[in-house]
This record gives C-alpha cells, sequence and structure tokens, in this order.
C-alpha cells in the first residue's frame, strides 16, 4: 500500500506549526497505525530529516500514551480503538490522511503530535480517589458490592485518559474524563464519604484547566476508544448539582480555619 | 563486597513480625524532614510513592511517562494472587508460599517469598477500599479465578484489566498526596545517573524530555521501581519506553545485579507478523483456563483447522502433562511450543505458532459465557490480527514478558548500595527463576504499600545522614558525565538508526539467550554483542539536539545501556550450568526434556559487581537455604 500523509510539524510549544507532506510507500496492511509512522520515521532519520515527535508507550491499547487525530476523527476511523491498535487494513491504498495533535487550550503542543496532558492528572488529584491510607482497610468482603454496580463502576473506570474526549469535543470539554471517574467512584459504597465533595472539586479543577462545558453533543463518547457511556456525564451533573446544594459552604469550612 | 541478606531468623511465620519490630522508627514530626526520590511510578513506585507520602515523608516521585498513570503495570491483564481462601478450597498463606516457591524451582529466598504470601491478604483489602472495581458474584463477593498453573482459585480480577484498575487505585492514592503537599510529581523525567556520597545513595541526574535539562535532585534515601528489561530483547510485551537505564547505571556505580539471566518467556502471545512490528502483545494467561493447545500431528499441515479432525491434532500439553495440562507453568507451556514448531508443526505464515482454541469451551460455557470472561482479550486479538477468535482459533507463540532477575536487594528491599533500595520488577525479587502467573501485581504491591515504606523508615532512623545538595562535587561530577555521554550519541552522526541496533541486538538475544540456551551460543552471542556495542558507538545516527524533546535521543541511551546488560546476561547464562525455571541450558535437561537443576552446586542467587567497562564483572554468591520447602522437580505431569 502507499499512502499520502500529511502531518502537523510544530517544533515546540512556542513555534507555528504547518502541516508537511510525507509519502509512505510499502505500507504492510498488518501494520499497527504506529509502526507505519515508526517506518516513515526510520526513513526521515536515513534521509536526515527530523523525525515526526508522537506519544506511545504500551502499544496495546490501554496507557492512553498515544493519540492523534486522523482525517479530523480521534484515534482515526474504527470505534473503540485507540491508534496503537488501529491496523492499515482499514485503510486502501492511495488513501490521504491528515494527521494532527489533539488540540485544546487545555493541551498545550509539546512537538509535532505530542501534546501535554497533565491538565487530567491535576482533576484526578483534586479529587478522583477515596481516602485510605495504606494499612487502614477492613477485610475486602466486609463490604458487599452488587454485580451490576461493580459492572457499572468498570465500564467507567476503564478509561485511559488519552485525551479523545478532548479533542473531538467542540467545547474542548472533559466532562467524559471527568465524570468518568466520578461515576466510578460514586456508584461502589468505597467511594460514598468523599462523593460529594469529590464532585465539587474535580468540576471545578475542570473549570480551572480551561476546559469547556458540556453542550450534550456527544462527539467524546463516539470517539472513546474505551466506549465509556455519555451517562457519565449525567451521573457528574447530578452528583455536581446534589453537592452544590446539600454542601453549600461545606467544602469551605472543611478545608481548615 | 559481601552480601548481607539479614533474612531474620526463627520460624518463618514469626520472620516478618519480629523483622518490624526490630526496626528502627522515624519519630512522626521528623518524617516530613527526610527526602525520598522514587524513580518510577507503577505499582510497586507509585505504591511506595503515596504510601511514604501518606506516612509524611517529603517524596519526589519521577516517571519518564507524561504521567504516572502510563506506568507499563497498566498493562497487565490477568490478575492478582492473594491467599484470601475465599473460594474455601484449600488455599493458605503456607500454600502460596509453598507454590512460589516451587513455581519458581526452588532459586528464591524462602523468607521473601513467605512475607510476600502473608501480605498479599492486606493488598487486596487496601485495593478494595480504594475503589478497585474487582468482579464480584451475584452476592457481592470477590470473585476468584484459576490462574497460570494454580489449583486453587486465589486470583483476584477485573475483567482482563486488572493491572489497570491496581494502577489507577495507587495513582489515585498518588494524586492525593500530591493535593496534600508530601509528593512532588517529575513526569517526563527520566533517571540518568545516581549519585553516591560518602558511600551512601544520596541522589539522581536526570533529563527532563521536554526540555532536555539536566538536573540533580538530592535525598536521604532512593528507590527504584523502575520495572524490568524486557525490552533488551527488542521485541516483548512491555511497553516501548520500559528501559533499564536507571537499575543499569545504579550497577554502574556498585549495585550488584542480581540473575540476570532469569527472564520470563510469556507463551501466550501474538505471533510476530513481520519486520516493522514494534512490540509483541500478550493475551491474557487466563486464556488457558479454558482455551485448548494444539498443533496438527502432521508437519507443515496447512489445511485450515476446520478440516484436520480431532485424530489429526495434537493437544501436546493435554498429552506430556495430564494432571496440569493447559495450565502448566509459563517456562513449560513455552518451551514445548518451541519444540513443537521446531518440529515443523507450527502454524500460521511464519510457522511460529501454536493454536489456542476455544471450540470446546464455547460449547459449555456458550459464546455468552466465552464473550463474558475474555470479550475484551477477544477483542483485541480481532485488531490485531484481523482475524475473529470465535470462528478460528487463535494463534499464539511465546514472548519475552518478565524479567526475574535485577538489581540484588536484602530482606529490607536495600540494594548493595546503602540507601539505594530496589522494588517490584527492578529488584531480582521474590520469584526466583520463574514468576507464577497473577504473582507481579502482587510483589509490586507488596513492595510498595507493606514493605518499603517500614524498611526505609528504619534505614533513615538508624543511619546519620547529613544533608547534601545538589551543588556537591559528587553531583556536578555525575551531571557533566551525563552530558558527555549525550554529547557523544548526538556527535557520532553515523548511517544506522537506534532501531535498526536495538532490533538486530534484541534477534541475537531471543536466538542465543532466549527460549534455551546452550554454551556455544551463549559464547557466539557474546562476542557479537560486544562488536555490534563498538559499531553502536561509531555507527549510529541520533538527529536533532540536547537541549530539545527528542525521542530518538531517549532511545538511544537506553539502547546503549541494553548492549552492556545483554552482555552480563550472556556471562550468567553461561556461568549458570544448570537448567532452572527460564533459563533452560540445552545440555541440562532430563531424558525426556524437562530442565534439570544443580543444587548441590547452584543453589545461590548470582549477584554480579561492576568492575569498570570492558573489565570482566565479579561474582557473589547468596547461598540459598530451604529450610520449609525442599527442593525437587518440579513435575506437572
Amino acid at each position: 500500500m502507499r499512502l499520502t500523509l500529511h502531518i502537523w510539524r510544530q517544533k515546540s510549544a512556542n513555534d507555528l506549526g504547518r502541516m508537511v507532506q510525507y509519502e509512505a510507500r510499502n505500507v504492510n496492511p498488518d501494520m499497527s497505525f504506529l509502526e507505519m509512522l515508526d517506518v516513515l520515521n526510520e526513513e526521515l532519520t536515513l534521509r536526515g530529516d527530523d523525525p515526526v515527535a508522537f506519544d506511545s508507550d504500551c502499544r496495546e491499547g490501554i496507557c492512553g500514551m498515544c493519540g492523534f487525530m486522523i482525517n479530523g476523527v480521534a484515534h482515526g476511523p474504527r470505534r473503540g480503538t485507540t491508534v496503537c491498535q488501529l491496523h492499515m487494513r482499514r485503510f486502501r491504498d492511495g488513501d490521504v490522511l491528515y494527521l494532527e495533535p489533539w488540540r485544546a487550550r487545555a493541551f498545550p503542543i509539546i512537538k509535532d503530535l505530542a501534546v501535554d496532558r497533565s491538565a487530567f492528572d491535576r482533576i484526578i488529584a483534586a479529587g478522583g480517589f477515596v481516602s485510605v491510607p495504606a494499612g487502614s482497610a477492613p477485610d475486602g468482603n466486609v463490604i458487599l458490592v452488587p454485580k451490576q454496580k461493580a459492572d457499572l463502576a468498570m465500564d467507567a473506570a476503564a478509561c485511559i485518559g488519552c485525551g479523545a474526549c478532548v479533542a473531538a469535543c467542540p467545547n474542548a470539554s472533559a466532562s467524559l474524563f471527568t465524570g468518568a471517574k466520578i461515576t466510578h467512584l460514586g456508584v461502589l459504597p468505597q467511594g460514598q464519604p468523599e462523593r460529594c465533595e469529590r464532585a465539587l472539586r474535580m468540576v471545578a479543577q475542570h473549570a480551572a484547566e480551561k476546559f469547556g462545558s458540556c453542550t450534550n453533543i456527544g462527539e467524546c463518547e463516539a470517539v472513546c476508544p474505551k466506549q465509556i457511556s455519555l451517562e457519565a456525564i449525567a451521573r457528574m451533573n447530578r452528583d455536581f448539582l446534589k453537592a452544590s446544594w446539600i454542601n453549600r459552604g461545606a467544602s469551605r469550612s472543611s478545608g481548615g480555619e | 563486597m559481601e552480601l548481607h541478606s539479614k533474612t531474620p531468623s526463627g520460624p518463618i511465620e514469626q520472620r516478618w513480625d519480629r523483622a518490624r519490630f526490630e526496626m528502627k522508627l522515624v519519630n512522626p514530626a521528623n518524617k516530613r524532614k527526610y527526602n525520598i526520590i522514587v524513580v518510577g511510578s507503577g505499582l510497586a513506585g507509585g505504591s511506595a510513592a503515596a504510601t511514604l507520602g501518606e506516612l509524611g515523608y517529603n517524596v519526589q516521585c519521577f516517571c519518564f511517562q507524561d504521567s504516572p498513570r502510563r506506568a507499563h503495570s497498566i498493562a497487565a491483564q490477568g490478575g492478582i494472587n492473594a491467599a484470601k481462601n475465599y473460594q474455601n478450597d484449600g488455599d493458605s498463606i503456607y500454600r502460596l508460599f509453598y507454590d512460589t516457591v516451587k513455581g519458581g524451582d526452588f532459586r528464591s529466598r524462602e523468607s521473601n517469598v513467605y512475607r510476600l504470601a502473608q501480605i498479599s491478604v492486606n493488598i487486596i483489602d487496601q485495593c478494595v477500599a480504594q475503589g478497585v472495581p474487582f468482579a464480584r458474584e451475584y452476592g457481592g463477593t470477590l470473585a476468584n479465578r484459576s490462574f497460570g498453573g494454580a489449583q486453587v482459585s486465589r486470583t483476584f480480577y477485573a475483567r482482563g484489566q486488572t493491572g489497570q484498575q491496581l494502577l489507577l487505585g495507587a495513582y489515585q492514592a498518588l494524586e492525593r498526596q500530591v493535593t496534600a503537599g508530601t509528593v512532588k510529581m517529575f513526569p517526563r523525567c527520566e533517571m540518568l545517573s545516581l549519585v553516591v556520597v560518602e558511600g551512601k545513595a544520596r541522589g539522581i541526574i536526570t533529563r527532563d524530555l521536554i526540555t532536555g535539562k539536566i538536573e540533580s535532585y538530592a535525598a536521604d534515601a532512593i528507590v527504584l521501581g523502575t520495572g524490568g528489561y524486557g525490552n533488551v530483547y527488542y521485541l516483548s510485551t512491555n511497553a516501548r519506553g520500559s528501559n533499564c537505564t536507571a537499575i543499569w547505571r545504579a550497577y554502574k556505580h556498585g549495585a550488584a545485579f542480581a540473575n540476570p539471566c532469569f527472564t520470563q518467556i510469556h507463551p501466550t502471545c501474538i505471533p510476530v507478523s513481520g519486520d516493522y512490528q514494534s512490540k509483541l502483545t500478550l493475551m491474557s494467561e487466563s486464556l488457558r483456563n479454558d482455551g485448548r493447545i494444539w498443533v496438527p500431528l502432521k508437519t507443515r499441515d496447512q489445511r485450515p483447522t476446520d478440516q484436520i479432525p480431532e485424530s489429526e491434532r495434537d493437544y501436546y500439553l493435554e498429552r506430556r502433562y495430564p494432571s496440569f495440562g493447559n495450565l502448566v507453568p509459563r517456562d513449560v507451556a513455552s518451551r514445548n511450543a518451541k519444540a513443537v514448531c521446531d518440529e515443523g508443526r507450527g502454524v500460521g505464515e511464519t510457522g511460529l505458532g501454536v493454536y489456542l482454541d476455544f471450540t470446546d469451551a464455547m460449547k459449555r460455557l456458550g459464546v455468552e459465557g466465552i464473550r463474558e470472561r475474555y470479550g475484551n482479550l477477544f477483542d483485541m486479538y480481532e485488531r490485531i490480527t484481523g482475524e475473529d477468535p470465535y470462528k478460528v482459533p487463535m494463534r499464539i507463540y511465546p514472548a519475552i514478558h518478565y524479567t526475574m532477575g535485577g538489581l540484588w536487594v536484602d530482606y529490607q528491599l536495600m540494594s548493595t548500595i546503602p540507601g539505594l533500595f530496589a522494588i517490584g520488577e527492578a529488584n531480582f525479587s521474590d520469584h526466583g527463576a520463574n514468576r507464577l502467573g497473577a504473582s507481579a501485581l502482587m510483589q509490586g504491591l507488596a513492595d510498595g504499600y507493606f514493605i518499603l515504606p517500614y524498611t526505609v523508615g528504619s534505614y533513615l532512623a538508624s543511619n546519620k545522614l547529613e544533608k547534601v545538595q545538589p551543588d556537591y562535587a559528587e553531583f556536578k561530577r555525575e551531571e557533566a558525565e551525563v552530558a558527555a555521554m549525550i554529547t557523544r550519541l548526538l556527535s557520532i552522526k553515523g548511517k544506522r538508526t537506534v532501531t535498526s541496533f536495538h532490533r538486530e541486538l534484541g534477534k541475537l538475544l531471543w536466538d542465543y539467550c532466549g527460549m534455551s540456551r546452550n554454551m556455544q551460543g551463549l559464547e557466539s552471542a557474546a562476542g557479537k554483542i560486544r562488536e555490534l556495542r563498538e559499531e553502536y558507538w561509531r555507527n549510529v545516527d541520533v538527529l536533532g539536539g540536547a537541549e530539545e524533546f527528542n525521542q530518538a535521543l531517549e532511545h538511544a541511551g537506553r539502547v546503549a545501556d541494553f548492549f552492556e546488560l545483554a552482555e552480563l546476561m550472556c556471562r550468567d547464562a553461561i556461568h549458570r550450568e544448570e537448567s532452572c525455571g527460564g533459563h533452560f541450558r540445552e545440555e541440562y535437561q532430563t531424558p525426556d526434556g524437562e530442565a534439570l537443576r544443580d543444587d548441590e552446586h547452584y543453589s545461590y542467587v548470582a549477584a554480579w559487581e561492576f568492575q569498570g567497562l570492558g573489565q570482566a564483572p565479579a561474582l557473589y554468591k547468596e547461598p540459598l537455604e530451604f529450610e520449609y520447602v525442599h527442593p525437587s522437580q518440579r513435575s506437572y505431569k
């Protein structure tokens, strides 16, 4: 297979970027998309051209490190699939592909297709946890969790934090990411004591990071490689509303003085 | 150098209790005055950093990925063992201990393994309390499955994403400490050297992967939770970035490296499809619970599977090991796969593959039953190969997965450099010569949540540590060395890419120091690796500069270390004239082809000490004593 690639090249956060055209020859249908780029990078290196920077690590769709837009779609054309698990057999000889980084104010570009997603870590740090220091846990079977709830929690917990939801959203909202964690912990008994506080803090951090608001467009769900449901956002909104109502002032007073 | 394992004496059940009681404690008010560096943020490093932060220490945690949540522990699929005996099927701490020592082919330290089995139960409790969504029964209790050769159901799991969920639990605990101000995270920051001041580990040199800036960080103790070195083989199930640089550079500063030749081949990976292949993908071992492994009886049988009748199939594991069948340990399953492929009975285009067939299981459990258990794995297989495993049997082949070797540590998890600790896969660990399935997650979390936080405290309380500053001469000297190495890599401007060297190195190791090894092959490999390393330093081409985001440069530094490690692996494999666990020397096997240990001469941990580049390393031996589990030939027949 032969492909024409237009790839976003940008030396660093402060440089102006531009699309550059490359020809990918000898593409094998069994290659993953990233392996196709590896081969291109080998060629570029041998020619003395700067290889294309892109993030990836596990290459089995679970670490969440990879991701970019292929023809305007986050992670490319196959549903429920990260770019590392997208194989070239999905494309046709002669296809023209445009590769761009995640674009969002909260995700500054580092180089080419690599972006800074540390805003996600800060949202989790704001409240995406259960406060249980090592050593303080009761026996695992003391608190029973109905299977349906455990499954629901697991569906949301499957989020890999790749950022596709933000990239796909016209508002660059990270509501699906934030809602997934709020849902995961919010449906489990272990997450109840901090449920209100968690929703308030995570939503506040989401805003502070300059992610946009959710307007129920649903692009995020469509591109999510783990197929996290929009319901996570509904749950987030519900928890946030409820928390705002019953916790008025509480979050401030619990903070100290 | 002398190796003191500092293993407590007395009845094995009481050793950890005793050790904990004998530890010195740090006054709670003083904890925040101590700085601890944790390198790596996986199950071991992440849980250690979080727990040390909870205890009140001042922690700095480094990872090369863009977030601590990306560490490769995340990719572990199958599960985590714990001796809970929730299934009432006869499990106990003692049985988990026994299975682990035996499964490790009697090359691990009994006291450590017993402690691991004891702590396993606390890990499950801790993770459940954090909100890890483990699989549940309809009554709401935790579900278990049997896994990887165990005859009891002691494996806890969260679909096929157990590692992900456990890591996210540790990551969330870590981020909680970031907010609490006890932990400062340094993502996209790679450790490139260790700083030893007056014989103690006192700091690290790092490179900021975005700006390229070389920086020094000082601390009172350094913890390496940087994972294994499977990527020395180029193709492995490790993440692309997984590397040996932190532990290797610690080794070059005096930390002994133990059992480097103990590498684990995982029997159920998706076969290689072409030269461009960048990694191998594991299919969870749990698949062997229901899948049946077979190859055609005839050699080079190219018929589609539905045209090969039962009578012309060889279910070779069930045939050779009637009591364990498809559930024999990883090393045994892998070697047998290689053997049938060497006979010319392998399947797929390359002939390097065997079938893993769910037809019978689907008849028994229904397609839905299989989807419930393995749905995400089947989807993953279909994505990668383009074949639907619900319709045609999967093809699998062994691949490098885990490294049992690593930095030598004593019972306190401290290396031979005082103040330098190694945890998780980075140490030579509790798995001996072969790790059992679902035990890596257990060990990483045992070390990080429940062992290291105590032993580091004891070290700090019993040593007088003068404050050191990053502007000391020792730090400046190491910074200069790191910068010089980077400059050298960038200035070679040769004709070959880093990847091409890495691939060639990996192939050499896989062929001669992989699933089976022999003296002649190892010696020739060692020579070829040396030549290739020399060519690397003459002919590699790394573009770009030092002070920028430069992924080729990151890779180049790691590959330089892999070359040196590969030589040590061959040396270790040559010296160990026996077969045990993952180390199979063709010269030492029983008449029916099983590994033949030599307990009289090799019942020890081989710890290698660096003597300078180009010099032979010194070998030190820690004798292993088995008071409780008596060495026997492993038999899974």
